[in-house]
């Protein structure tokens, strides 16, 4: 279950030293925030952003992640979260789509790149985009279009041509 | 395609505008449809007057702070219906765009006398008729708000009305003050509303019709904020994961639930299957084994776990062998059409004196929707009321299922449609939510049911295979005197509770190209027998004919040693207003103007010189015009698309961004589509289990850009949500023809090329 754990402790209780309690769990971040996972620790990072956080920005995708609709990054790396159990997530950092704009709503430039060049259609698809985008703008802030078809997002809507202007109107803002 | 839903009630009842004050000085239009009798007092829909906004019950409410909320009857399947039909609302009310919140309205429905009322009235998504039915009614909703808010500025100044103008969310007086609409709700709301329809503007005060606009959702979507069904959940639900029958007609041979029910999570095992005599897509598709859960994960471990063992049906086809019947029937000059759906002229005598013959045949397989949400329903139903979320394009269709298995009232049922992660027609089909309403039943729980990837593909409605084959004739002066299409397959429309006589209308356009510019022609459609089940699919019928037409018409002028796009405009000839029956027209102007537009654009001049591939095709759709121009090299065995322009002529366009985006996106899919894509099927079994054999085009097999060219125009719009997608591919087709000498007579286009190269 999630928990977060900036709880305050409970004032008034025994100043009583007690041996602290062998922590069951995994304690893993999420856009900035600490939670730790009680429960089965083989589910996937998928169905605990899904089912259990309800972070549904994250999508199902496939048995193994195919169609790239549940990328995530982990410790900043392009990650299926279809195909990682919660175990190997203790002590990591994970962001999904719902953690790329700033606290005060301001959208990346990322994703604003996205809204302004209506690099959408069902619209499905678009945080395994941004996620997978990210990562190559990270790798390669001016990436090439080869660099840009080694994306492995899947679309039937068809954003694939309005994604690269959009991926390429953020390198071309870093340039600047 | 407009021929799949011939179940909805035809729009037929009389409309009126009725003005409704909610609640907080709110102001709400909507269009109900009442009879004459009782449009005085046709009851407001409690849900609207209240806070939230899933229940708001008409197309436009006005809140005392000047926020506007329009509501979209049309589910959004990434067609843009919530951008564009808020836009044709707001456009008519003057409001101010960075004031409007869109809500979709969800299902519409009155009890009238136990039989259901459709308050909205169209409510249909994906079948390119959201923008024309919008455009006949609902402008009436945003033009009776701006009436009425300008009736109560009026009265506030004691000046007359036609003394008004409206302006970005305020009416202005002729002074230059400037009023709110906010501050106008209130008084507004207690105007009694004109007997006879407020007219439309007049498009030169158009503001936003016209100007482009991203889609509303946008930052919703890119935030991971918007909400699809799938992503809807309520705390006591079970989930349900299935395991389904490959086969319709198959069933359990045997069923061992121990492991599965040892999972911690998993609370129970449940069958269901088909109900005898429901039509197709009206009941669950094929026996099923459903794992009831906690938690999606502990139903997939459950489900992984079943000893489950499946009884085959009785029909064992193959794919080839389905092929190859179709193949036969056109070729067996002794068959019989199953329609003659057009005969123009006299094909035969022509055709027997002739100078230049020229004939080929095309064949294009089986597909499959492979929408990236898979299906999925979230089912609450209780003894006097039912709440679903349900990721369809026709909330009316899937009322009638949850109706019908539950007995309820009409009003009882509460429909909500989010986003929904891609239609192509899949989802006019409803099998998922009659199965999540047995199992909510089974279990009197709520349910959220999702199938998985691989469930997604292997119980799909399939599109049918299709060979054609053509015989065309030509006179000494390169003029196609006649034109004989022989087309066969399995139509979309069977065990749909369609009669034999219709079942055509789903494969074939009797309008289609060269109709009405070939004196003697003929179109011929034979019917297939499939135990496959099929349904409609994106773009059907045009798609499949327009590949083997424009392919065609390409070999007709290699036939002639000639540019395919002089044989074109020959073939088009003058510009003229051509009759094609039914009410239809032909402008040739218009089809010839894409077709140079996308010529000049691709520089086709350079058609005979460049050591790339040029192709060029067209078609038209409804009234709406389209072609495009594609530019191929080839490295090796490596095709690149390097160039894709396409040009639409759809009349008056309502918002030109979301028109690029339908046309480059739905251009993307066709050649996705004709690229890579295939079902083939085994003793009756689909073979592909999901993307990886079934491979939607990687972002390095596409073009790196799509040039849309969009036509100003004034006439009515058409719809536009499929319009990029029949001429991509026969003008891939004829690109990879110049640049490699391949003639690609048959789909997937990579597999072939290779074959032939």
């Amino acid at each position: 279950m999630a928990q977060a754990q900036d709880q305050l402790p409970t004032p008034g209780t025994s100043n009583t030293i007690v041996p602290e309690k062998v922590r069951e769990g995994v304690d893993l971040e999420i856009n900035g925030r600490s939670y730790r996972h009680i429960g089965d620790d083989q589910m996937p990072l998928l169905w605990y952003l899904r089912d259990v956080l309800r972070l549904t920005g994250t999508k199902y995708s496939g048995e193994h992640g195919e169609g790239g609709y549940d990328l995530v990054l982990v410790d900043g790396k392009l990650a299926s979260a279809t195909s990682l159990p919660v175990a190997k997530l203790a002590g990591k950092t994970v962001t999904t789509v719902e953690g790329l704009a700033a606290a005060d709503g301001t959208l990346h430039p990322l994703q604003q790149a996205f809204v302004d060049e209506d690099a959408i259609g069902c619209g499905y698809c678009t945080p395994g985009w941004l996620m997978a985008s990210l990562d190559l703008l990270n790798r390669h802030s001016q990436p090439s279009d080869n660099d840009i078809d080694l994306l492995p997002n899947l679309c039937r809507c068809g954003c694939q041509t309005r994604v690269r202007r959009a991926i390429k109107r953020v390198a071309k803002g870093a340039h600047a | 395609m407009s021929h799949a839903n011939d179940n909805t009630v035809p729009l037929s009842r009389r409309r009126f505008l009725k003005v409704l004050a909610g609640t907080a000085g709110a102001l709400i239009v909507g269009i109900p449809f009442v009879d004459a009798v009782d449009a005085a007092d046709a009851p407001v829909p409690a849900a609207m007057l209240g806070d939230t906004l899933y229940g708001l019950g008409a197309y436009v409410r006005i809140d005392a702070d000047g926020n506007i909320v329009i509501g979209v009857r049309d589910p959004d399947t990434g067609t843009g219906t919530s951008t564009s039909l808020a836009r044709i609302i707001a456009d008519e009310l003057d409001a101010d765009w960075t004031r409007v919140s869109v809500v979709s309205l969800g299902l519409g429905v009155e009890d009238d006398n136990g039989q259901p009322r459709w308050i909205y009235g169209h409510q249909t998504s994906g079948l390119g008729d959201s923008i024309p039915a919008a455009w006949a009614d609902l402008r009436g909703a945003g033009a009776l708000a701006r009436w009425l808010l300008m009736q109560a500025a009026a009265r506030r100044l004691g000046v007359p009305a036609d003394r008004l103008r409206c302006e970005e969310g305020s009416v202005v007086a002729p002074d230059g003050r400037r009023f709110g609409y906010g501050s106008l709700a209130d008084a507004a709301a207690k105007i009694a509303p004109p007997t006879t329809p407020v007219p439309p503007k007049s498009p030169e005060h158009y503001t936003l019709i016209g100007q482009g606009a991203g889609d509303i959702d946008a930052r919703a979507i890119v935030t991971g904020q918007a909400p699809y069904a799938l992503d809807s959940y309520t705390a006591e639900a079970l989930i349900a994961v299935l395991s389904h029958c490959p086969w319709p007609d198959g069933s359990v041979e045997s069923l061992d639930t121990t492991e599965t029910l040892k999972v911690k999570g998993v609370v129970k095992v449940l069958q269901i299957k088909p109900e005898a005599g429901i039509p197709l897509g009206q009941t669950v598709r094929s026996p099923a084994v459903a794992v009831l859960a906690e938690n999606t994960w502990a139903a997939l471990q459950g489900r992984a776990k079943l000893k489950l063992q499946w009884k085959a049906g009785a029909q064992s086809e193959s794919s080839a062998w389905f092929e190859q019947q179709a193949a036969d029937v056109v070729n067996d000059k002794n068959a019989q059409p199953a329609m003659r759906v057009r005969n123009d002229g006299d094909v035969d005598a022509v055709a027997r004196k002739a100078a230049r013959r020229v004939e080929a045949t095309y064949v294009q397989p089986w597909l499959a929707h492979a929408t990236p949400e898979p299906m999925n329903c979230l089912a609450r139903i209780d003894k006097d009321a039912a709440v679903l979320v349900v990721p369809t394009q026709a909330p009316q269709q899937a009322w009638k299922v949850v109706q019908r298995l539950t007995g309820l009232a009409p009003a009882q049922i509460e429909i909500r449609v989010p986003r929904v992660g891609g239609g192509y027609g899949r989802r006019l089909d409803h099998d998922y939510v009659a199965e999540a309403v047995m199992l909510a039943k089974a279990v009197e729980k709520p349910v959220k049911l999702m199938w998985t990837r691989d469930e997604d593909m292997t119980q799909d409605y399939y599109r049918s295979a299709t060979v054609h084959k053509f015989s065309a004739t030509l006179d000494g002066k390169r003029q196609v005197t006649s034109w004989n299409q022989r087309m066969a397959s399995a139509s979309a429309l069977a065990m749909r509770g369609v009669p034999d006589n219709r079942l055509w209308t789903s494969e074939v356009d009797a309008h289609q190209l060269p109709a009405g510019l070939v004196p003697n022609l003929r179109n011929d459609w034979y019917s297939l027998p499939s135990a496959m089940l099929r349904g409609p699919s994106r773009g059907m019928p045009h798609v499949n004919n327009a590949f083997a037409v424009e392919s065609f018409v390409d070999e007709i002028a290699q036939s002639l040693k000639e540019d395919p796009l002089v044989t074109r405009l020959r073939l088009l000839g003058e510009p003229r207003q051509i009759p094609l029956g039914d009410g239809r027209t032909l402008d040739t102007a218009r089809l010839i103007n894409v077709l140079k537009l996308v010529a000049d654009r691709i520089e086709w001049k350079n058609w005979l010189r460049t050591v790339n591939g040029l192709g060029i095709a067209c078609w038209h759709v409804d009234g709406a015009y389209v072609a495009h121009a594609v530019e191929t090299s080839l490295q090796g065995n490596k095709l690149n698309i390097e160039r894709v322009v396409c040009a639409v002529d759809v009349g008056r366009v309502i918002n030109p961004t979301g028109l690029e985006g339908q046309v480059a996106g739905a251009t993307l899919d066709a050649l996705s589509t004709a690229l890579n894509l295939s079902v083939s099927y085994k003793d009756s079994e689909v073979q592909q289990r999901g993307w990886k054999d079934y491979p939607l085009a990687s972002m390095a097999q596409l073009p790196d850009t799509t040039e849309v060219i969009i036509v100003p125009g004034d006439r009515d719009p058409t719809g536009a949500s499929f319009l990029g997608m029949p001429t991509a591919a026969p003008a891939l087709a004829n690109a990879v023809f110049r640049v490699s000498a391949v003639r690609v007579r048959r789909l997937p286009l990579l597999k072939e090329m290779l074959r032939m190269l």
